[in-house]
């Protein structure tokens, strides 16, 4: 961008490129929408679309701390496993007669423990992101185990109240309490990086880490901070998993990290970081709900589909990025 | 007396010392709690007890982990050597399934080149994400981990493929020289990789390419080339792993077969002193890891805890290696020089582009 933007095409084309990604993503969904509608009749109803955030809201949450991490240029493969032993515990706890609202403190108190720990390890140590999480994706994974081998299911009151309590009219389109709470993640997480100084230097270290380092910005502490978020927002996407199943399964969300990374790599978020938003990877998380509720709504077609076709969708987006990248330069 | 000491100091610095000596120590601690773990004997003219065990099962991982040692040194990563397992073995387990003489050494041959076949246009599909469209590598490869557990299940058609094919069931249980098969496809594929790498100036190659892709190109090395080569080279691996897995238990299961066989290939090859940054490569200490973590499996069951709690274990002996192993840990705790901070800690990447080329 030396020269003079030269103004050439239609106004259109004068869109910023960085948010091309993410309106590609807007008009596949929307596509998708629109085939679900046109197909089946029932697709329309709204409650549809209330579904897929009641099926996907731990996912979301999980995916806006997985953003935060991309988005400096690292991977967090731990988020799946501490969303399992964040249910695990709390379930456990339960069971052995804690009152909700410790234990609701204690549960997600885990999760960015755990986070700070990988960080610190990140930073001080220099140990590859993908080593260090993987070895906390086995720990957390382990720990779900060790502390029972069989599910334990959920009795107590605030739990169920939580599940079962529904915003709306019960009997026509409703949403439940960890959509709320999802949302309220999500709003968050947005301002955090759209106005906050935290923001703006998770945007810096993903873009260049050494050029973030020079100006002076804090790289270690705000390392440290991503991978404490993405394990904040595990334990509550854990505690909205909780919420959803009522009890707390050693081998729940097993490979939930790799649906993770794919909704915000759909999302448009680069995975060399420095570019996304928090709002692509909601789409990217719709778009991965969406994918399930036509293969669920279709029928004949198998499950092993929505792996195809989530593979099939991660190369085209990942090419429409390259291709973006090679327009910019 | 300082010679010795001098002796003990380059041992101590020898990049396998670690990794070894962490092998030794949980091999004596397994002897110290159950006295015939190292106990061999010979039945029927096979030879039998822990140790051959150890060997026999992480013949698949090494040979997983031979392939991800080549693609790491080119700082890339492979994540579907599980799914190109997968893929792999319900290929050939369909065929033979479908055969009207499972026996027939033909067959077996046949459906084998099918599945390695098969698992050649997978790498070569990676390699081209990598090499041609320029896409980051654990992305790239993460495409193929996710859709090729559905082509595997859509091969299977989302059954257990069970076959009775003793040729088949001899890649993962068969007998050669009293040692088990898969011993010695193991050992010589490391051989060949081994040979082709440090017997010509491949291995070089690869290494130069993994340090810096764009000067190795301009002293004219095709640096797109020899990346597109080593993930074929790790998806064929990974599809004889994949029969060794399938053999094992006479089936195919899409889902199960190889599942998180990438994780562990890619500790085995981190374990091993290879740096994930790329630029150089340890067949040996590859070898060596992927034995630590087999040891380590086989010693969690023998105190029977559940497989899914053994993964505790091993995320503190990954840790254990890995803090070891880093420079910034070692420089830590070895010279306690005050006021001296680690080196600025750049990525990889940023250092490289900034070679004038």
């Amino acid at each position: 961008m030396t020269s003079l933007p030269i103004s050439t095409g239609p106004r259109w084309a004068k869109l910023p490129r960085r948010h091309m990604p993410v309106l590609a993503t807007l008009a596949l969904l929307l596509v998708m929408y629109g085939i679900g509608v046109s197909q089946y009749r029932a697709f329309s109803n709204i409650q549809v679309v209330f579904n897929v955030f009641i099926d996907n809201g731990f996912l979301l949450v999980i995916a806006v701390g997985m953003t935060f991490v991309i988005l400096t240029g690292g991977i967090d493969l731990s988020v799946g496993s501490v969303a399992a032993m964040t249910a695990m515990v709390s379930a456990w706890l339960l069971q052995s007669g804690l009152p909700a609202l410790p234990v609701l403190v204690i549960a997600l108190l885990i999760g960015p423990t755990l986070g700070f720990l990988m960080g610190c390890a990140i930073h001080f140590f220099d140990i590859q992101p993908f080593i260090v999480t993987l070895a906390g994706m086995f720990f957390a994974r382990g720990m779900c185990t060790f502390i029972s081998n069989a599910s334990i299911p959920i009795t107590d009151g605030f739990w169920t109240t939580m599940s079962q309590y529904r915003i709306g009219d019960p009997r026509g389109n409703f949403v439940s309490i960890s959509v709320l709470v999802a949302f309220a993640v999500v709003l968050v997480a947005a301002y955090v990086l759209a106005y906050t100084r935290l923001g703006r230097n998770v945007y810096a270290i993903g873009g260049n880490p050494q050029s973030a380092l020079l100006m002076g910005l804090p790289l270690g502490r705000t390392r440290i901070a991503v991978y404490t978020i993405s394990g904040l927002c595990a334990a509550i996407g854990g505690i909205l998993l909780s919420f959803y199943t009522l009890s707390g399964a050693p081998l729940i969300a097993i490979g939930m990290e790799l649906d993770v990374i794919a909704a915000v790599v759909i999302g448009g978020t680069v995975l060399t970081g420095g570019s996304g938003y928090i709002f692509g990877t909601v789409l990217g998380v719709l778009v991965l709900g969406v994918i399930q509720t036509l293969i669920t709504f279709d029928g004949s077609l198998n499950s092993w589909w929505t792996k195809i076709v989530i593979g099939g969708l991660l190369f085209a987006f990942i090419l429409l990025q390259r291709l973006i990248g090679i327009r910019y330069k | 007396m300082s010679d010795a000491g001098h002796r003990f100091r380059t041992l101590l610095g020898h990049r396998l010392f670690w990794p070894v000596a962490v092998l030794v120590v949980m091999l004596a601690a397994n002897t110290v709690y159950r006295p015939g773990f190292l106990a061999v004997e010979i039945n029927n003219g096979h030879l039998y007890g822990t140790p051959i065990d150890i060997l026999r099962l992480s013949a698949p991982l090494i040979l997983v982990a031979l392939g991800m040692t080549l693609v790491i040194s080119t700082g890339g990563i492979d994540l579907s050597v599980g799914s190109t397992c997968a893929i792999s073995g319900a290929i050939a387990c369909l065929y033979i399934s479908r055969a009207p003489d499972q026996n027939n050494l033909g067959t077996v041959l046949t459906a084998l080149a099918m599945a390695l076949g098969v698992a050649l246009v997978l790498g070569a599909w990676n390699g081209v994400l990598v090499s041609v469209i320029g896409i980051q590598p654990i992305i790239a490869t993460l495409i193929l981990m996710v859709a090729g557990r559905g082509l595997a299940q859509l091969i299977a058609e989302g059954q257990i493929i069970t076959i009775n094919s003793g040729p088949y069931r001899a890649i993962g249980l068969g007998h050669l020289l009293t040692l088990p098969l898969a011993i010695f496809i193991a050992l010589a594929a490391a051989l060949l990789v081994a040979a082709f790498t440090r017997r010509t100036a491949l291995g070089m190659i690869v290494e130069s390419v993994g340090g810096n892709r764009e000067a190795s190109r301009l002293a004219g090395i095709r640096s797109g080339r020899v990346v597109f080569l080593v993930y074929v080279v790790s998806a064929a691996c990974a599809a004889i792993a994949g029969f060794m897995m399938t053999a094992n238990v006479s089936s195919a299961d899409g889902n199960n077969t190889g599942l998180w066989v990438e994780l562990d290939a890619i500790l085995a090859v981190v374990i091993g002193g290879t740096s994930l940054a790329g630029g150089r490569f340890y067949l040996s200490g590859t070898i060596v890891g992927a034995l630590i973590i087999q040891t380590l499996t086989t010693t969690v069951y023998a105190m029977n805890i559940s497989p899914q709690t053994a993964l505790l274990f091993k995320a503190v002996v990954v840790i254990a290696v890995c803090l070891i192993q880093a420079p910034a840990f070692r420089a830590r705790f070895r010279r306690r020089r005050p006021g001296t901070p680690p080196p600025p800690q750049s990525s990889p990447q940023r250092q490289k582009e900034q070679v004038p080329a």
